[in-house]
């Protein structure tokens, strides 16, 4: 099959960027779309041309590395679906893709679709961890977690830390990233003791970053590739509030 | 002409560190004898770490709050992307939650069995005292483990075990053992302790005095390349599948990290161990870039089968039961579809070898779920393997609650790894080696969920002690500013990146890649014989000429440049497959995953050849195209009694 595509280049941080047409003629159904890139690559560096970088590792949906705005879509049209997972059988013979980088303030563009994606990591380093050092642990079996609770931990623990859901957000938000590593601690026994520092730290780190405020759009769910649920928006906000209202943050100088 | 080289034998290599006595003791009679570093001047003591996965996240972390000072590096734009977070099915720990027998004297024997009696009784016995521990470290960071109703952990079986031990978070354990040790990682990032490099890899290893003592990397992003000094180095760089071109490897795996080390003097031991993963999505075609797994799991209930007649291309809802071969259940009755990876995998070759293999590849065997969804009801096999199946239809198009699934078999992880004794510590002094860049405790094969077992108790809990035995004893001074030997490591980097740039040539660094891996899976994967290795043996060193005078890379060292970086770890690739198919050759016995046609019984298993083999092989290199070195480190067995494996 064939496609047309209009690929974001960019050759620097500090350089204009604009859309490129380049047309792939031997694309094939199978393909994953990060191979339709592969393939267009391999055609760009035999002809001298610089090939288009791209973030990407695992390529089965749960590295979190590949991010592209596939069509105005972050990580494409198909639900639940990385990029990497993307396949062609999803477009038609002769269509036009466009294909951009994640776009948001706090995500800048490094190269081409290659965006600097460290304030998310920060973001972690604020407070997104259970403060256990190696060797301190008691017997796993002590701290028994009803199986509601567990599940729920999970379902939020499952975020690869992609980024979609700030390039679908029309506030520039991480908001569900941020909800889903509340959620996913809140829900445990192990992560009451700092729970409420943890929020207020990575609430204040995730503005600092210039990431935007949530205002329940939506847009980053549905663009989600784990499913992240909205509610984790919920926990994230109750939580903030009663620390900071609330009175039940402590020992914070 | 024989382009290959041939290798010569030295002297024998034993691992000083291992503690003797009775085998239940060791590891803590070991760590009483260790030398401490008091809290005072693990301040001043720098500790370089390359790789964030399971084994190098959790040893950077630990080290952290021991209170090192502890510079990690990643290839990937954040450490949680290691390709640890890959990992699907579960963590063994002999728990004994089950009350079904396990012990640590049951999962340090199926071990050592499941890996063919290749590793050492030592370092074995450790992993399964520390898998008790790794479970208690890991659920107290927070790790959302599957649990019971009553609030406690779920465990399920896996191969090679009749017990369950294994502990999961759904298909995703890998990810979330992982997120454990990222987020302790990052803990001790905000504390000071820990300093990221991310988007940084690590091209050279400094050597000075005879001791590892830093490493030159590259910025991916700057292209800046510069050296980073330390008192020890850790590699956590990970497997060196990749080196098949098409692997269940993330893309980014590569060598570079231990090939560079193995090039300065570390002995890389029993390269030709591979593990071959049954049940994988078959290759669709050329542009395929990698191979995905589907969980072993799968083989509890669906079916394999080929038709019995040779290019019967019928859709396989046509073909009567009478002309379908269920060829592992006629194989192995006993075990059946169960039987182990390796077996699996080389049926699976055999009969598609004999042209009898599906899909339009003909490298393909059905998994057939139609059985156990007429007797289970469609709504129970979704309960059990619904993402399963909707991840291989997204991938595939198909259906497979309609059409049998197509599996084939991938290179998946390598045993063999950077040659470490009982200390971790590679034959350069300083120089530790962790996780699945060492060799040390899977053998010649390794079991499902031992992996992240490994991993986990390299980094927490083995490392984070004898790092400090050395670094206590080391007496080391600092490295002054112009070291001739930092100078020269710099520049060898800097005319390496160069040269690659400079060649320009006609092919791409994938093409070379790609014609790389299918040397190695055709003469080198699941059954390799004198003949072909002599074929890959011949036509590699061809390549790699070809490649050093014929590759295009494109653009400049000094800007984010992917096909740069793809380009150094191809050539690196290029050396170690040489390696592997030597290792390969000389290992005339078939043990685990190394298959060798010639050393068969009568009914065509697996014939191992203890009175010969009995070691571990490890290399020397001795300069690219030149014959290296043999150092066998002899396997004594006490405890467990090698015996033929037998699974009919």
């Amino acid at each position: 099959m064939k496609l047309k595509l209009k690929v974001w280049r960019q050759s620097g941080p500090d350089e204009k960027g604009r859309l490129v047409d380049y047309v792939v003629d031997n694309a094939d159904e199978d393909m994953s779309f990060l191979e339709l890139i592969d393939v267009l690559n391999e055609k760009l560096i035999l002809e001298g041309e610089e090939p288009v970088a791209f973030d990407q590792d695992c390529r089965e949906g749960i590295c979190g590395s590949c991010d592209m705005v596939v069509n105005g879509y972050a990580h494409g049209p198909q639900k639940a679906t990385t990029v990497c997972q993307l396949h062609l059988r999803h477009f038609k013979d002769g269509e036009t893709v466009t294909v951009e980088p994640w776009r948001s303030v706090a995500f800048p563009v490094l190269k081409d679709l290659v965006v600097d994606r460290s304030a998310l990591d920060r973001i972690i380093a604020a407070g997104g961890y259970i403060s256990a050092p190696t060797g301190s642990a008691p017997e796993a079996a002590s701290t028994p977690v009803p199986k509601p609770n567990a599940d729920r931990a999970f379902t939020a623990a499952a975020c690869i830390q992609c980024g979609a859901c700030v390039a679908a957000c029309p506030n520039g938000s991480a908001s569900l990233f941020l909800g889903s590593k509340i959620a996913h601690l809140a829900e445990l026994p192990q992560g009451q003791p700092e729970r409420w520092e943890r929020v207020v730290n990575m609430v204040e780190q995730h503005d600092a970053e210039g990431f935007g405020g949530c205002t329940n759009i939506g847009q980053c769910t549905v663009a989600c590739p784990k499913e992240i649920p909205l509610d984790v928006i919920a926990t994230l906000n109750r939580d903030y509030l009663l620390a900071t209202t609330g009175g039940r943050r402590r020992h914070i100088a | 002409m024989n382009n290959y080289v041939d290798y010569t034998v030295g002297e024998p290599v034993s691992d000083s560190a291992a503690p003797g006595g009775s085998i239940d003791t060791r590891w803590e009679r070991h760590r009483f004898g260790v030398k401490l570093v008091n809290p005072a001047n693990k301040r001043k003591m720098k500790i370089i770490m390359v790789g964030t996965g399971l084994a190098g996240g959790a040893a950077a972390a630990t080290l952290g709050e021991l209170g090192y000072q502890v510079e990690s590096f990643c290839f990937q734009d954040s450490p949680r992307r290691a390709h640890s977070i890959a990992a699907q099915g579960g963590i063994n720990a002999a728990k004994n939650y089950r009350n079904d027998g396990d012990s640590v004297f049951r999962l340090f024997y199926d071990t050592i069995k499941g890996g063919d009696f290749r590793a050492r009784e030592s370092n074995v016995h450790r992993l399964a005292e520390i898998s008790r521990q790794i479970i208690d470290q890991c659920v107290a960071q927070g790790v959302p483990f599957a649990r019971e109703y009553g609030g406690l952990l779920d465990t399920r079986s896996f191969g090679g075990a009749q017990v369950s031990r294994t502990f999961y978070a759904r298909g995703q354990t890998g990810q979330q053992l992982l997120l454990g040790a990222y987020q302790a990682l990052e803990r001790q990032v905000q504390a000071g302790t820990v300093t990221m490099y991310n988007r940084h890899e690590m091209l050279e290893l400094i050597i000075i005095d005879g001791r590892a003592r830093g490493i030159v990397a590259r910025d991916l992003v700057t292209g800046e390349t510069r050296s980073h000094m330390a008192d020890a180095v850790v590699l956590a760089s990970g497997g060196y599948g990749n080196v098949f071109y098409l692997s269940t490897n993330a893309k980014g795996s590569n060598v570079t990290a231990t090939w560079r080390a193995h090039r300065k003097g570390a002995l890389f031991a029993n390269p030709c161990y591979t593990q071959i993963h049954p049940t994988c999505i078959p290759v669709s075609g050329e542009h395929q870039s990698k191979l995905t797994l589907m969980s072993e799991s799968l083989r509890n209930d669906g079916r394999v089968w080929v038709p019995k007649e040779m290019g019967d291309d019928r859709n396989p809802r046509d073909i009567p039961e009478d002309q379908r071969d269920y060829f592992l259940e006629r194989q192995y009755p006993a075990f059946g579809n169960l039987v182990p990876r390796d077996i699996a995998s080389r049926a699976a070759k055999a009969v598609c070898d004999a042209k009898r293999g599906v899909g339009p590849t003909g490298l393909g065997v059905y998994l057939d779920f139609s059985a156990a969804i007429e007797r289970l009801g469609r709504a129970a096999v979704a309960a059990k393997y619904g993402n399963l199946f909707d991840m291989y239809e997204r991938i595939t198009g198909e259906n497979p609650y309609e059409v049998p699934m197509r599996i084939f078999p991938a290179v998946h992880y390598t045993m063999g790894g950077l040659w470490v004794d009982y200390n971790l510590q590679s034959t350069i002094p300083g120089l530790f080696v962790t996780g699945e860049a060492n060799f040390s405790d899977h053998g010649a094969n390794r079991l499902g969920a031992s992996a992240l077992m490994q991993g986990l108790a390299d980094g927490y809990f083995v490392l984070p002690t004898t790092i400090g035995d050395y670094l206590a004893g080391a007496k080391l001074t600092p490295v002054p500013d112009d070291a001739p030997e930092v100078a020269e490591a710099e520049a060898e980097v800097a005319a390496r990146l160069d040269r690659l740039l400079s060649i320009d040539g006609h092919r791409t660094v994938d093409s070379f890649h790609r014609e790389l891996g299918h040397l190695m899976w055709d003469y080198c994967g699941m059954e390799r014989s004198d003949e072909g290795l002599r074929k890959a043996l011949d036509r590699i060193p061809e390549l790699r000429r070809e490649f050093w005078s014929d590759v295009k890379v494109p653009g400049s060292a000094a800007t984010l440049n992917q096909s740069l970086e793809k380009a150094g770890r191809v050539a690196d690739f290029l050396e170690l497959g040489e390696l592997m198919c030597l290792d390969a050759l000389h290992r005339t016995e078939s043990c685990g995953g190394h298959f060798r046609a010639e050393s068969q019984t009568d009914d065509g298993e697996a014939k191992r050849d203890d009175e010969n083999f009995s070691y571990v092989a490890a290399w020397e290199y001795t300069g690219q195209g030149q014959a290296p070195v043999l150092h066998k480190e002899d396997l004594v067995f006490e405890y467990v009694t090698p015996s033929q494996r037998s699974y009919k």
